[in-house]
């Protein structure tokens, strides 16, 4: 039965064993947002053996690229971009400590492949809520790469930030499980 | 003959922008709501719930209700006995655009190429404007901000006319299923047949504007439309692709003939923030 668990960043191994595909997940601490711009630098520098602008191991990466902040508000609205495009990327950050991916939609399989070799996991935030989302961020800041505005890589402090499990450490796949379970013969 | 002066349409197409991204279309909400009571999955009715409360928080916040506020896809309908003064009327449309974006606090998606500089033009534009001459003195404007993920599980496909109906049918269905939960469904699913391959692409495109509690006019495409939702109901993508039933909320067609030889078909999708709104000048 999916359950609703409680992270704290970063995370930990005994943290992602706990995971399965379907539980609710809230997350309170940091995470960084990135997506395709920055994780083609961030895997330049993995290949030329160069130091990150954060250090990764353990780390969330949340696949955003957020509206700007209206007046008063820490950020704009913040919902998940889909996640397949930082496929070609992810295996590389996952081999020196990326710990959990957030974003949208199916992963390929040497993503999945490598979630299981890392002990890593991909959780899944509502397309489109991204308001919702929004509201479980209270701090914002541009660390790297601020040339290229939204995709810039941001530290977000988070509470209760939503997400599901589509991919656990035991490489079950909700976008798979899922669908099998509700596909009606024609 | 009526006189416009450009510089009235930067307001209006400002304010269309800003509304589209904060206040989505009732006949979107009460869809969802639709198929909030017939879902099936607890995980798929969750998901509904929370973009029904999403999209009334970000009403209520003055907010997008997604971050992606999409490229400023903007239809005119020009009236043939407008005299245009005062500038260049496109210049105007992508001045209200640049004014929306920067004013409504929406994101800025667009680079200035698509493959070796991509630099972000920092002010959302250049807008995609598509336009009609139409008979009359108004200038009918309808700004459809489109996001980029469900775009990119669009598809155009020079069918034969061999392939029939059924073929139709299949190739749609089979878009939506390879789609699965990257486009963010509930999707809408637009159809564009006929012309020639850029128009099938563009009759698409129009074909997302009709509103999701109106059907095709003309019964026989009205059947067909409901053929094809029912098929994509049954691929178990459901929303977010977690599984379940609600996988599009609409299917709309539209056509328009065509050369002896061809049967083009354009699918293109448009995730569950379905925006558009109007204004007459």
């Amino acid at each position: 039965m999916p359950q609703t668990i409680r992270l704290t960043t970063p995370f930990t191994d005994e943290d992602v064993s706990k995971l399965s595909i379907g539980d609710k997940v809230l997350i309170t601490g940091t995470i960084y947002t990135g997506r395709d711009a920055a994780h083609k630098r961030l895997v330049e520098l993995v290949e030329a053996g160069k130091d990150l602008p954060f250090d990764i191991k353990g780390q969330i990466i949340y696949y955003v690229g957020p509206a700007p902040a209206p007046p008063g508000k820490p950020i704009g609205s913040a919902g998940p971009t889909t996640s397949y495009r930082m496929d070609p990327y992810a295996p590389a950050l996952m081999d020196v400590g990326l710990k959990c991916m957030i974003g949208k939609g199916p992963r390929n399989q040497k993503v999945i492949d490598s979630m299981k070799k890392n002990k890593a996991v991909y959780l899944a935030a509502i397309g489109g809520a991204a308001v919702v989302v929004a509201k479980s961020i209270k701090e914002a800041e541009v660390i790297a790469y601020g040339d290229l505005g939204t995709e810039a890589i941001r530290k977000l402090k988070v509470e209760d930030f939503p997400c599901i499990v589509a991919n656990d450490i035991y490489g079950n796949d909700i976008y798979k499980e899922g669908v099998k379970e509700y596909k009606k013969e024609t | 003959m009526r006189e416009i002066n450009v510089k009235e349409i930067i307001p209006v197409v400002k304010k269309l922008c800003i509304d589209a991204n904060y206040y989505i279309g009732e006949d979107v909400l009460n869809k969802i709501k639709e198929f909030y009571e017939k879902e099936e999955s607890p995980t798929a009715k969750e998901v509904l719930s929370i973009l029904l409360e999403n999209y009334e928080l970000a009403a209520k916040e003055k907010m997008p209700s997604c971050q992606d506020t999409g490229v400023a896809v903007i239809f005119v309908e020009l009236g043939q006995d407008i005299h245009l003064i005062g500038g260049d009327f496109y210049e105007a449309i992508n001045e209200g655009v640049r004014q929306g974006y920067k004013d409504g606090y929406l994101r800025k998606s667009i680079v200035n190429d698509p493959i070796i500089d991509r630099v972000n033009t920092k002010d959302n534009t250049p807008a995609l404007i598509y336009t009609d001459i139409v008979q009359g003195e108004q200038i009918k404007i309808t700004v459809a901000p489109k996001g980029g993920g469900s775009e990119n599980m669009s598809e155009v496909k020079m069918m034969k006319a061999a392939d029939g109906i059924e073929g139709v049918v299949d190739f749609v269905v089979d878009r939506v299923s390879r789609s699965g939960g990257n486009p963010c469904p509930p999707i809408v699913v637009g159809v564009g047949l006929g012309g020639n391959f850029e128009q099938s692409a563009l009759l698409a495109k129009k074909a997302l504007l009709r509103p999701l509690n109106e059907s095709h006019p003309e019964e026989k495409w009205a059947k067909i439309e409901e053929e094809i939702l029912e098929k994509v109901n049954k691929l178990g993508i459901g929303p977010q692709g977690f599984g379940g039933r609600t996988t599009a909320l609409g299917v709309s067609i539209m056509y328009k003939p065509c050369h002896i030889a061809s049967m083009p078909v354009a699918v293109n999708i448009q995730c569950h923030a379905a925006r558009h709104k109007s204004a007459f000048i």
